[in-house]
Protein backbone atom coordinates (compact mmCIF):
# COMPACT_ATOMS: atom_id res chain seq x y z
CA UNK A 1 0.00 0.00 0.00
CA UNK A 2 1.10 3.95 -0.66
CA UNK A 3 0.05 7.08 1.40
CA UNK A 4 -0.68 8.75 -1.95
CA UNK A 5 -3.64 10.94 -1.24
CA UNK A 6 -5.23 10.58 -5.24
CA UNK A 7 -7.28 13.10 -7.06
CA UNK A 8 -11.00 13.19 -7.26
CA UNK A 9 -10.82 11.89 -11.05
CA UNK A 10 -8.28 9.01 -10.18
CA UNK A 11 -10.55 7.60 -7.22
CA UNK A 12 -13.74 7.78 -9.46
CA UNK A 13 -12.17 5.15 -11.61
CA UNK A 14 -10.14 3.17 -9.18
CA UNK A 15 -11.71 3.47 -6.03
CA UNK A 16 -13.44 0.31 -4.64
CA UNK A 17 -12.13 -1.53 -7.91
CA UNK A 18 -8.92 -3.50 -7.94
CA UNK A 19 -8.11 -5.88 -10.13
CA UNK A 20 -10.73 -8.87 -9.34
CA UNK A 21 -8.97 -11.06 -7.11
CA UNK A 22 -10.38 -14.14 -8.34
CA UNK A 23 -9.66 -13.88 -12.37
CA UNK A 24 -7.64 -10.55 -12.62
CA UNK A 25 -10.69 -8.77 -14.29
CA UNK A 26 -9.70 -5.05 -14.93
CA UNK A 27 -13.46 -3.89 -15.12
CA UNK A 28 -15.36 -5.18 -11.96
CA UNK A 29 -17.41 -7.97 -11.94
CA UNK A 30 -21.48 -8.23 -11.48
CA UNK A 31 -21.66 -10.43 -8.93
CA UNK A 32 -25.30 -11.71 -10.55
CA UNK A 33 -26.26 -14.00 -7.62
CA UNK A 34 -28.71 -13.89 -4.73
CA UNK A 35 -26.48 -16.22 -2.01
CA UNK A 36 -23.23 -16.83 -1.11
CA UNK A 37 -21.89 -20.27 0.13
CA UNK A 38 -19.85 -20.38 3.37
CA UNK A 39 -16.47 -22.60 3.85
CA UNK A 40 -18.16 -24.52 7.23
CA UNK A 41 -20.33 -24.16 9.61
CA UNK A 42 -17.98 -22.19 11.71
CA UNK A 43 -17.47 -19.51 9.04
CA UNK A 44 -21.72 -18.95 8.57
CA UNK A 45 -21.80 -18.37 12.03
CA UNK A 46 -19.22 -15.78 12.50
CA UNK A 47 -20.80 -14.05 9.51
CA UNK A 48 -24.75 -14.14 10.93
CA UNK A 49 -22.95 -12.78 14.17
CA UNK A 50 -21.21 -10.04 12.31
CA UNK A 51 -17.88 -11.30 13.96
CA UNK A 52 -16.16 -11.59 10.58
CA UNK A 53 -16.43 -9.78 7.16
CA UNK A 54 -18.15 -11.25 4.00
CA UNK A 55 -21.35 -11.85 2.07
CA UNK A 56 -24.28 -13.84 3.37
CA UNK A 57 -27.23 -12.75 1.04
CA UNK A 58 -27.26 -10.13 -1.56
CA UNK A 59 -30.25 -8.23 0.21
CA UNK A 60 -27.24 -7.27 3.03
CA UNK A 61 -24.28 -6.87 0.83
CA UNK A 62 -22.93 -7.93 -2.55
CA UNK A 63 -19.14 -7.72 -4.03
CA UNK A 64 -20.37 -5.55 -6.89
CA UNK A 65 -22.61 -3.03 -4.54
CA UNK A 66 -19.92 -2.76 -2.26
CA UNK A 67 -17.75 -1.57 -4.73
CA UNK A 68 -19.84 1.62 -5.92
CA UNK A 69 -20.22 1.77 -2.30
CA UNK A 70 -16.64 2.35 -1.47
CA UNK A 71 -16.25 4.57 -4.81
CA UNK A 72 -18.78 7.05 -3.58
CA UNK A 73 -18.15 6.77 -0.41
CA UNK A 74 -14.05 7.39 -1.17
CA UNK A 75 -15.19 10.81 -3.65
CA UNK A 76 -17.25 12.31 -0.62
CA UNK A 77 -14.48 12.00 2.00
CA UNK A 78 -16.84 9.20 4.07
CA UNK A 79 -15.83 5.97 6.02
CA UNK A 80 -18.17 3.83 4.21
CA UNK A 81 -21.68 4.01 2.50
CA UNK A 82 -24.79 1.93 2.23
CA UNK A 83 -26.33 1.57 -1.35
CA UNK A 84 -30.11 1.27 -1.33
CA UNK A 85 -32.70 0.85 -4.47
CA UNK A 86 -33.30 4.34 -4.61
CA UNK A 87 -32.67 8.06 -2.94
CA UNK A 88 -35.71 8.09 -1.17
CA UNK A 89 -34.71 4.33 0.24
CA UNK A 90 -31.48 5.44 1.14
CA UNK A 91 -33.51 8.18 3.09
CA UNK A 92 -35.98 6.28 4.75
CA UNK A 93 -32.66 3.65 6.30
CA UNK A 94 -31.17 6.88 7.81
CA UNK A 95 -34.50 7.97 9.43
CA UNK A 96 -34.97 4.51 10.90
CA UNK A 97 -31.24 4.00 11.93
CA UNK A 98 -31.71 7.12 13.81
CA UNK A 99 -35.18 7.49 14.82
CA UNK A 100 -38.51 5.25 15.81
CA UNK A 101 -41.82 6.27 17.08
CA UNK A 102 -41.82 9.23 19.56
CA UNK A 103 -38.86 10.92 17.91
CA UNK A 104 -38.64 14.07 15.70
CA UNK A 105 -36.47 15.25 12.50
CA UNK A 106 -35.75 18.72 11.63
CA UNK A 107 -35.91 19.29 7.71
CA UNK A 108 -35.48 22.16 5.74
CA UNK A 109 -38.34 23.29 3.58
CA UNK A 110 -36.85 23.84 0.53
CA UNK A 111 -36.14 20.23 -0.59
CA UNK A 112 -37.66 17.72 -3.14
CA UNK A 113 -41.52 16.92 -2.83
CA UNK A 114 -40.80 13.82 -2.68
CA UNK A 115 -38.90 13.97 0.53
CA UNK A 116 -41.63 16.65 2.52
CA UNK A 117 -44.09 13.61 1.60
CA UNK A 118 -41.94 10.67 2.58
CA UNK A 119 -41.17 12.75 5.73
CA UNK A 120 -44.58 14.25 6.37
CA UNK A 121 -46.95 11.45 5.47
CA UNK A 122 -45.37 8.00 5.54
CA UNK A 123 -42.78 8.51 8.19
CA UNK A 124 -45.14 10.57 10.30
CA UNK A 125 -47.58 7.85 10.22
CA UNK A 126 -44.78 5.54 11.87
CA UNK A 127 -44.98 8.16 15.12
CA UNK A 128 -42.21 10.11 14.04
CA UNK A 129 -42.81 13.85 13.45
CA UNK A 130 -40.76 16.30 11.39
CA UNK A 131 -40.87 20.16 11.86
CA UNK A 132 -39.81 21.79 8.23
CA UNK A 133 -38.15 25.30 7.96
CA UNK A 134 -36.72 27.79 5.47
CA UNK A 135 -33.13 26.74 5.24
CA UNK A 136 -31.96 29.93 5.14
CA UNK A 137 -33.50 31.05 8.29
CA UNK A 138 -31.35 29.57 11.24
CA UNK A 139 -33.73 31.43 13.57
CA UNK A 140 -36.40 29.69 12.52
CA UNK A 141 -34.48 25.77 12.29
CA UNK A 142 -33.03 26.59 15.59
CA UNK A 143 -36.68 27.09 17.77
CA UNK A 144 -37.57 23.50 15.81
CA UNK A 145 -35.14 21.57 17.85
CA UNK A 146 -36.63 19.64 20.10
CA UNK A 147 -35.05 17.15 23.08
CA UNK A 148 -36.35 14.30 21.14
CA UNK A 149 -34.89 15.91 17.55
CA UNK A 150 -32.70 13.30 16.10
CA UNK A 151 -31.54 15.18 12.79
CA UNK A 152 -31.17 18.04 10.62
CA UNK A 153 -32.24 17.76 7.23
CA UNK A 154 -30.85 20.00 4.45
CA UNK A 155 -30.40 19.67 0.45
CA UNK A 156 -26.84 20.98 -0.60
CA UNK A 157 -28.81 22.45 -3.86
CA UNK A 158 -33.07 22.97 -3.15
CA UNK A 159 -35.19 21.19 -5.52
CA UNK A 160 -36.30 23.02 -7.78
CA UNK A 161 -35.35 26.74 -5.90
CA UNK A 162 -31.97 26.28 -6.62
CA UNK A 163 -31.51 28.09 -2.59
CA UNK A 164 -28.40 26.70 -1.63
CA UNK A 165 -27.73 25.62 2.12
CA UNK A 166 -25.09 27.29 4.55
CA UNK A 167 -23.83 23.95 5.51
CA UNK A 168 -21.22 25.25 7.80
CA UNK A 169 -23.63 27.14 9.49
CA UNK A 170 -26.60 24.13 9.77
CA UNK A 171 -23.65 22.37 11.00
CA UNK A 172 -23.21 24.10 14.04
CA UNK A 173 -26.34 24.58 15.11
CA UNK A 174 -27.04 20.71 14.61
CA UNK A 175 -23.67 19.94 16.59
CA UNK A 176 -24.60 22.66 19.50
CA UNK A 177 -27.57 19.96 19.92
CA UNK A 178 -25.82 16.64 19.89
CA UNK A 179 -27.41 15.74 16.57
CA UNK A 180 -26.28 15.35 13.18
CA UNK A 181 -26.57 17.18 9.80
CA UNK A 182 -27.76 14.97 7.58
CA UNK A 183 -27.73 16.72 3.69
CA UNK A 184 -28.82 15.37 0.53
CA UNK A 185 -25.71 16.29 -2.52
CA UNK A 186 -27.88 14.59 -5.43
CA UNK A 187 -27.78 18.09 -7.40
CA UNK A 188 -24.26 18.88 -6.11
CA UNK A 189 -22.38 15.81 -6.53
CA UNK A 190 -19.24 15.17 -4.83
CA UNK A 191 -17.44 16.88 -7.92
CA UNK A 192 -18.92 20.13 -7.00
CA UNK A 193 -19.60 20.19 -3.20
CA UNK A 194 -18.28 17.87 -0.44
CA UNK A 195 -20.53 18.62 2.51
CA UNK A 196 -18.28 16.31 5.08
CA UNK A 197 -15.69 18.93 4.05
CA UNK A 198 -18.60 22.01 6.09
CA UNK A 199 -19.34 19.30 8.79
CA UNK A 200 -22.31 17.29 7.12
CA UNK A 201 -22.46 13.60 9.29
CA UNK A 202 -24.46 12.04 6.40
CA UNK A 203 -24.68 12.27 2.96
CA UNK A 204 -27.83 11.00 0.74
CA UNK A 205 -27.68 10.80 -2.86
CA UNK A 206 -29.99 9.55 -5.08
CA UNK A 207 -27.56 8.43 -7.44
CA UNK A 208 -30.53 7.67 -10.29
CA UNK A 209 -29.42 11.38 -10.87
CA UNK A 210 -25.61 12.77 -11.62
CA UNK A 211 -24.09 9.90 -10.68
CA UNK A 212 -25.54 7.44 -12.62
CA UNK A 213 -25.56 10.00 -15.12
CA UNK A 214 -27.54 9.02 -18.06
CA UNK A 215 -30.77 8.11 -16.75
CA UNK A 216 -30.47 4.30 -16.77
CA UNK A 217 -30.75 3.51 -13.02
CA UNK A 218 -33.03 4.01 -10.26
CA UNK A 219 -30.49 4.04 -6.88
CA UNK A 220 -29.29 6.03 -3.74
CA UNK A 221 -26.33 5.82 -1.64
CA UNK A 222 -25.94 7.22 2.30
CA UNK A 223 -22.58 8.06 3.13
CA UNK A 224 -21.47 8.68 6.51
CA UNK A 225 -18.37 10.55 7.86
CA UNK A 226 -17.38 8.39 10.95
CA UNK A 227 -17.05 11.40 13.08
CA UNK A 228 -20.37 11.97 14.56
CA UNK A 229 -20.00 11.02 18.64
CA UNK A 230 -23.10 8.45 18.21
CA UNK A 231 -22.51 7.52 21.37
CA UNK A 232 -23.59 11.12 22.91
CA UNK A 233 -26.65 9.05 24.79
CA UNK A 234 -28.92 10.82 22.16
CA UNK A 235 -28.98 7.83 19.61
CA UNK A 236 -30.33 4.74 21.67
CA UNK A 237 -31.01 2.57 18.95
CA UNK A 238 -27.05 2.88 18.53
CA UNK A 239 -25.84 3.03 21.99
CA UNK A 240 -28.21 0.30 23.92
CA UNK A 241 -28.47 -3.75 23.25
CA UNK A 242 -30.60 -3.91 20.10
CA UNK A 243 -33.01 -6.69 20.22
CA UNK A 244 -32.72 -6.55 16.47
CA UNK A 245 -28.93 -8.47 16.87
CA UNK A 246 -28.44 -10.43 19.49
CA UNK A 247 -28.49 -7.61 21.95
CA UNK A 248 -25.34 -5.94 20.86
CA UNK A 249 -24.16 -2.95 21.30
CA UNK A 250 -23.28 -1.31 18.40
CA UNK A 251 -21.35 1.73 19.40
CA UNK A 252 -19.36 -0.42 21.80
CA UNK A 253 -18.85 -3.02 19.55
CA UNK A 254 -18.03 -1.27 16.06
CA UNK A 255 -17.10 2.24 17.25
CA UNK A 256 -16.83 4.80 14.44
CA UNK A 257 -18.78 2.31 12.34
CA UNK A 258 -21.67 2.01 14.49
CA UNK A 259 -24.42 3.96 11.89
CA UNK A 260 -22.98 2.39 9.09
CA UNK A 261 -23.09 -1.06 10.73
CA UNK A 262 -26.69 -0.52 12.03
CA UNK A 263 -28.22 0.75 8.89
CA UNK A 264 -26.93 -1.90 7.08
CA UNK A 265 -27.30 -5.20 9.59
CA UNK A 266 -30.24 -4.28 10.56
CA UNK A 267 -32.24 -1.28 8.88
CA UNK A 268 -31.50 -2.32 5.52
CA UNK A 269 -31.74 -6.21 6.19
CA UNK A 270 -35.73 -5.37 7.44
CA UNK A 271 -36.50 -2.89 4.92
CA UNK A 272 -35.04 -4.91 1.90
CA UNK A 273 -34.54 -2.18 -0.12
CA UNK A 274 -30.94 -2.89 -1.28
CA UNK A 275 -29.43 -2.07 -4.80
CA UNK A 276 -29.34 -4.68 -7.27
CA UNK A 277 -25.60 -5.81 -8.79
CA UNK A 278 -26.26 -4.87 -12.08
CA UNK A 279 -27.72 -1.19 -11.11
CA UNK A 280 -24.32 -0.71 -8.94
CA UNK A 281 -22.37 -1.75 -12.04
CA UNK A 282 -24.02 1.27 -13.96
CA UNK A 283 -23.59 4.14 -11.27
CA UNK A 284 -19.80 2.71 -11.13
CA UNK A 285 -19.37 3.22 -14.85
CA UNK A 286 -21.73 6.42 -13.91
CA UNK A 287 -18.81 7.86 -11.88
CA UNK A 288 -16.12 6.81 -14.02
CA UNK A 289 -17.17 10.25 -15.47
CA UNK A 290 -18.67 12.23 -13.18
CA UNK A 291 -15.45 14.93 -13.17
CA UNK A 292 -15.70 15.30 -17.10
CA UNK A 293 -19.89 15.88 -16.74
CA UNK A 294 -19.79 17.87 -14.14
CA UNK A 295 -18.20 20.38 -16.21
CA UNK A 296 -19.75 20.19 -19.20
CA UNK A 297 -23.02 19.90 -17.16
CA UNK A 298 -22.67 23.24 -15.57
CA UNK A 299 -20.95 24.58 -18.47
CA UNK A 300 -23.80 24.28 -20.40
CA UNK A 301 -26.46 25.16 -17.37
CA UNK A 302 -24.46 28.60 -17.32
CA UNK A 303 -24.66 29.28 -20.88
CA UNK A 304 -28.51 28.20 -21.13
CA UNK A 305 -29.34 30.17 -17.88
CA UNK A 306 -28.14 33.52 -19.24
CA UNK A 307 -29.93 32.87 -22.65
CA UNK A 308 -33.00 32.61 -20.73
CA UNK A 309 -32.09 35.73 -18.83
CA UNK A 310 -32.38 37.64 -21.68
CA UNK A 311 -35.22 36.54 -23.25
CA UNK A 312 -38.51 38.82 -22.78
CA UNK A 313 -40.98 35.78 -22.48
CA UNK A 314 -39.12 34.91 -19.22
CA UNK A 315 -40.06 36.25 -16.23
CA UNK A 316 -37.26 34.91 -13.57
CA UNK A 317 -34.33 32.41 -13.48
CA UNK A 318 -33.04 31.38 -10.58
CA UNK A 319 -29.72 29.98 -11.13
CA UNK A 320 -27.56 29.61 -8.60
CA UNK A 321 -25.43 26.13 -8.75
CA UNK A 322 -25.25 23.04 -10.47
CA UNK A 323 -27.17 21.78 -13.69
CA UNK A 324 -30.40 21.87 -12.60
CA UNK A 325 -32.75 25.52 -11.98
CA UNK A 326 -35.86 26.76 -12.54
CA UNK A 327 -37.08 29.55 -14.80
CA UNK A 328 -40.68 31.63 -14.88
CA UNK A 329 -42.45 32.17 -18.33
CA UNK A 330 -44.74 35.38 -18.41
CA UNK A 331 -48.65 34.16 -18.56
CA UNK A 332 -48.37 31.64 -16.01
CA UNK A 333 -49.20 27.76 -15.85
CA UNK A 334 -51.26 27.63 -19.21
CA UNK A 335 -48.39 29.23 -20.92
CA UNK A 336 -45.87 26.97 -19.43
CA UNK A 337 -47.77 24.20 -20.73
CA UNK A 338 -47.89 25.37 -24.22
CA UNK A 339 -44.06 25.93 -23.67
CA UNK A 340 -43.13 22.00 -22.52
CA UNK A 341 -45.69 20.93 -25.26
CA UNK A 342 -43.96 22.80 -27.62
CA UNK A 343 -40.18 21.32 -27.00
CA UNK A 344 -38.37 19.31 -29.77
CA UNK A 345 -35.43 18.23 -28.54
CA UNK A 346 -35.78 18.72 -24.72
CA UNK A 347 -37.15 15.82 -22.94
CA UNK A 348 -40.13 16.30 -21.02
CA UNK A 349 -40.31 13.48 -18.27
CA UNK A 350 -39.39 13.25 -13.91
CA UNK A 351 -36.19 13.24 -13.53
CA UNK A 352 -32.42 15.30 -13.52
CA UNK A 353 -28.72 14.41 -14.22
CA UNK A 354 -29.44 12.99 -17.51
CA UNK A 355 -26.75 13.55 -20.47
CA UNK A 356 -29.94 14.39 -22.19
CA UNK A 357 -31.67 17.65 -21.33
CA UNK A 358 -34.48 17.40 -19.50
CA UNK A 359 -37.93 19.97 -18.67
CA UNK A 360 -40.94 19.65 -16.63
CA UNK A 361 -43.37 21.78 -14.51
CA UNK A 362 -42.95 20.89 -10.56
CA UNK A 363 -46.39 22.28 -9.41
CA UNK A 364 -48.44 19.78 -11.41
CA UNK A 365 -45.53 16.80 -11.15
CA UNK A 366 -42.73 16.26 -8.63
CA UNK A 367 -44.25 18.43 -6.25
CA UNK A 368 -47.60 18.11 -7.03
CA UNK A 369 -48.48 15.89 -3.85
CA UNK A 370 -48.00 19.67 -1.89
CA UNK A 371 -50.63 21.76 -0.80
CA UNK A 372 -50.29 25.49 -1.87
CA UNK A 373 -48.70 26.66 1.43
CA UNK A 374 -45.96 23.90 0.84
CA UNK A 375 -45.62 25.12 -2.75
CA UNK A 376 -45.14 28.18 -1.73
CA UNK A 377 -42.64 27.47 1.37
CA UNK A 378 -40.65 24.72 -1.21
CA UNK A 379 -40.14 27.77 -3.06
CA UNK A 380 -42.21 26.17 -6.15
CA UNK A 381 -44.08 28.83 -8.46
CA UNK A 382 -47.28 27.74 -10.43
CA UNK A 383 -45.26 29.20 -13.21
CA UNK A 384 -41.92 28.03 -12.78
CA UNK A 385 -40.34 25.45 -15.30
CA UNK A 386 -37.45 23.18 -14.00
CA UNK A 387 -34.38 22.38 -16.44
CA UNK A 388 -31.72 19.51 -16.26
CA UNK A 389 -29.00 20.64 -18.63
CA UNK A 390 -27.32 17.58 -20.23
CA UNK A 391 -24.50 17.52 -22.55
CA UNK A 392 -25.80 18.01 -26.07
CA UNK A 393 -24.65 20.78 -28.20
CA UNK A 394 -25.92 24.20 -26.19
CA UNK A 395 -26.51 26.20 -29.70
CA UNK A 396 -29.08 23.05 -30.24
CA UNK A 397 -30.85 23.26 -26.78
CA UNK A 398 -30.94 26.97 -27.49
CA UNK A 399 -32.94 26.49 -30.98
CA UNK A 400 -35.15 24.12 -29.49
CA UNK A 401 -35.93 26.88 -26.47
CA UNK A 402 -35.92 30.14 -28.72
CA UNK A 403 -38.84 27.79 -30.91
CA UNK A 404 -40.74 26.64 -28.44
CA UNK A 405 -40.72 30.45 -26.29
CA UNK A 406 -42.19 31.49 -29.46
CA UNK A 407 -44.61 29.37 -30.01
CA UNK A 408 -45.45 29.66 -26.22
CA UNK A 409 -45.48 33.28 -25.92
CA UNK A 410 -47.03 34.42 -29.20
CA UNK A 411 -46.41 37.01 -31.63
CA UNK A 412 -46.24 39.72 -28.34
CA UNK A 413 -43.00 38.35 -27.26
CA UNK A 414 -41.22 37.76 -30.79
CA UNK A 415 -41.69 41.53 -31.82
CA UNK A 416 -40.48 42.24 -28.08
CA UNK A 417 -37.59 39.72 -28.45
CA UNK A 418 -36.67 41.88 -31.77
CA UNK B 1 -5.88 -9.71 24.58
CA UNK B 2 -6.35 -8.47 28.03
CA UNK B 3 -9.67 -8.44 28.97
CA UNK B 4 -10.82 -11.12 26.64
CA UNK B 5 -14.45 -12.47 27.52
CA UNK B 6 -15.74 -15.62 26.67
CA UNK B 7 -19.20 -13.84 26.39
CA UNK B 8 -20.44 -14.15 22.56
CA UNK B 9 -21.76 -10.59 23.24
CA UNK B 10 -19.57 -8.59 24.33
CA UNK B 11 -16.88 -6.93 21.72
CA UNK B 12 -13.61 -8.65 22.71
CA UNK B 13 -15.21 -11.83 21.78
CA UNK B 14 -16.14 -10.27 18.11
CA UNK B 15 -12.55 -9.50 17.95
CA UNK B 16 -10.68 -12.69 19.93
CA UNK B 17 -13.10 -15.21 17.73
CA UNK B 18 -12.16 -13.09 14.12
CA UNK B 19 -8.61 -12.64 14.96
CA UNK B 20 -8.46 -16.40 15.84
CA UNK B 21 -10.44 -17.67 13.11
CA UNK B 22 -9.47 -15.27 9.71
CA UNK B 23 -5.77 -14.42 10.58
CA UNK B 24 -2.55 -16.12 11.12
CA UNK B 25 -2.35 -14.50 14.18
CA UNK B 26 -1.58 -16.58 17.44
CA UNK B 27 -4.31 -15.12 19.98
CA UNK B 28 -4.49 -15.48 23.85
CA UNK B 29 -6.83 -14.24 26.31
CA UNK B 30 -5.55 -12.63 29.29
CA UNK B 31 -8.68 -13.13 31.93
CA UNK B 32 -7.85 -14.33 35.11
CA UNK B 33 -11.89 -15.10 35.25
CA UNK B 34 -12.04 -17.49 32.60
CA UNK B 35 -10.59 -20.87 31.54
CA UNK B 36 -10.47 -20.54 27.93
CA UNK B 37 -12.23 -19.08 24.67
CA UNK B 38 -13.37 -21.15 21.88
CA UNK B 39 -10.87 -24.06 23.37
CA UNK B 40 -7.60 -21.12 23.80
CA UNK B 41 -6.51 -21.18 27.32
CA UNK B 42 -6.23 -18.03 29.49
CA UNK B 43 -3.75 -17.04 31.19
CA UNK B 44 -4.86 -15.28 34.62
CA UNK B 45 -2.01 -11.88 33.64
CA UNK B 46 0.51 -11.12 31.11
CA UNK B 47 3.50 -11.82 33.89
CA UNK B 48 1.58 -15.60 34.17
CA UNK B 49 1.98 -15.45 30.13
CA UNK B 50 4.93 -14.57 29.68
CA UNK B 51 7.15 -16.70 32.30
CA UNK B 52 5.96 -19.20 30.23
CA UNK B 53 5.31 -18.44 26.72
CA UNK B 54 7.72 -15.61 26.37
CA UNK B 55 6.89 -11.95 25.21
CA UNK B 56 4.22 -11.31 23.68
CA UNK B 57 4.01 -9.13 20.36
CA UNK B 58 1.42 -7.08 20.90
CA UNK B 59 -1.21 -6.46 24.18
CA UNK B 60 -4.67 -5.71 22.68
CA UNK B 61 -6.46 -3.84 25.78
CA UNK B 62 -10.01 -3.97 26.15
CA UNK B 63 -10.36 -3.07 29.88
CA UNK B 64 -11.70 0.16 31.73
CA UNK B 65 -9.63 4.22 31.41
CA UNK B 66 -9.10 3.44 35.03
CA UNK B 67 -7.32 0.35 34.98
CA UNK B 68 -4.98 1.23 32.12
CA UNK B 69 -1.81 2.33 33.77
CA UNK B 70 -1.74 -1.00 35.48
CA UNK B 71 -2.15 -2.92 32.40
CA UNK B 72 0.98 -0.62 30.52
CA UNK B 73 2.91 -1.37 33.27
CA UNK B 74 2.23 -5.01 33.24
CA UNK B 75 2.82 -5.28 29.36
CA UNK B 76 5.99 -3.37 29.59
CA UNK B 77 7.30 -5.67 32.37
CA UNK B 78 6.01 -8.94 29.87
CA UNK B 79 8.30 -7.17 27.59
CA UNK B 80 5.81 -6.39 24.61
CA UNK B 81 7.01 -4.40 21.74
CA UNK B 82 3.29 -2.68 21.13
CA UNK B 83 0.40 -1.97 22.75
CA UNK B 84 -3.17 -1.69 21.16
CA UNK B 85 -5.96 -0.10 22.78
CA UNK B 86 -9.30 -0.27 21.72
CA UNK B 87 -12.61 1.72 20.79
CA UNK B 88 -12.96 4.09 23.90
CA UNK B 89 -9.82 2.66 25.68
CA UNK B 90 -8.34 5.90 26.56
CA UNK B 91 -5.96 6.85 29.45
CA UNK B 92 -3.68 9.47 28.48
CA UNK B 93 -0.99 8.39 31.77
CA UNK B 94 -1.11 4.85 29.94
CA UNK B 95 -0.69 6.38 26.47
CA UNK B 96 2.63 8.56 27.86
CA UNK B 97 4.20 5.40 30.15
CA UNK B 98 3.60 2.89 27.42
CA UNK B 99 5.56 5.59 24.44
CA UNK B 100 8.21 6.48 27.23
CA UNK B 101 9.29 2.64 27.38
CA UNK B 102 9.39 2.93 23.81
CA UNK B 103 6.48 0.94 22.91
CA UNK B 104 4.63 1.19 19.31
CA UNK B 105 1.37 2.42 20.49
CA UNK B 106 -2.57 2.49 18.80
CA UNK B 107 -4.98 4.18 20.81
CA UNK B 108 -9.15 3.96 20.08
CA UNK B 109 -8.71 1.93 16.87
CA UNK B 110 -9.79 -1.70 16.23
CA UNK B 111 -7.79 -4.84 15.28
CA UNK B 112 -10.06 -6.57 13.52
CA UNK B 113 -11.15 -3.26 11.52
CA UNK B 114 -7.20 -2.59 10.86
CA UNK B 115 -6.71 -6.20 10.03
CA UNK B 116 -9.54 -6.50 7.70
CA UNK B 117 -8.87 -3.00 5.86
CA UNK B 118 -5.82 -4.72 4.66
CA UNK B 119 -6.88 -7.75 3.50
CA UNK B 120 -10.26 -7.25 1.64
CA UNK B 121 -12.73 -7.19 4.87
CA UNK B 122 -13.58 -3.54 4.45
CA UNK B 123 -14.14 -3.96 1.26
CA UNK B 124 -17.29 -6.63 1.83
CA UNK B 125 -18.77 -4.22 3.40
CA UNK B 126 -18.74 -0.99 1.20
CA UNK B 127 -15.98 1.02 3.62
CA UNK B 128 -13.93 3.36 2.17
CA UNK B 129 -10.25 1.01 2.49
CA UNK B 130 -8.29 4.13 1.12
CA UNK B 131 -6.57 1.18 -1.26
CA UNK B 132 -6.10 2.21 -4.88
CA UNK B 133 -4.21 -0.29 -6.97
CA UNK B 134 -4.39 -1.61 -10.51
CA UNK B 135 -1.96 -4.80 -9.09
CA UNK B 136 -4.12 -7.78 -8.87
CA UNK B 137 -3.88 -9.56 -5.58
CA UNK B 138 -4.77 -13.15 -6.40
CA UNK B 139 -6.56 -14.89 -3.93
CA UNK B 140 -4.61 -17.60 -2.49
CA UNK B 141 -5.89 -20.88 -2.66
Amino acid sequence: MNDRAFGFATRAIHAGTPPDPATGSRVAPIYQTAAFVFGSTEEAAELFQLRSYGHIYSRISNPTVAAFEERIASLEGGLGAVACSSGLAAQLCTVLTLARSGDHLLCSQNVYGGTITQLSVTVKRMGIDTTFAPVDDLAALSAGIRPNTKMLFAETIGNPSGVLADLDALAALAHSHGIPLVVDNTFATPYLCRPIEHGADIVLHSATKFISGHGTTIGGVLIESGKFPWGNGTFPLLSEPSPGYHQKVFTETFGEYAFLMRARAEVLRDVGAQLAPMDAWLLLLGLETLALRMEAHVRNARAIAEFLHKRPEVAWVSYTQGAVFAFGIRGGRETARRFIDALELWSHLANVGDAKSLVIHPASTTHSQLSDEELRNAGVAPEGIRLSVGLEDVADLEWDLDNALRTACGQMAESRAL
Amino acid sequence: MVGASSNALRPSYTVFSYLRTQTPFNVTPINPTIRDIDGVSAYPSLAAYAKERGAPDVVDVFRRPSELVEVTREAIEAGAKAIWFQYGVINDDAIRLADQAGLDVVVDRCMKVEYARFHGGLTTSGLNSGLITSRWQRLSS
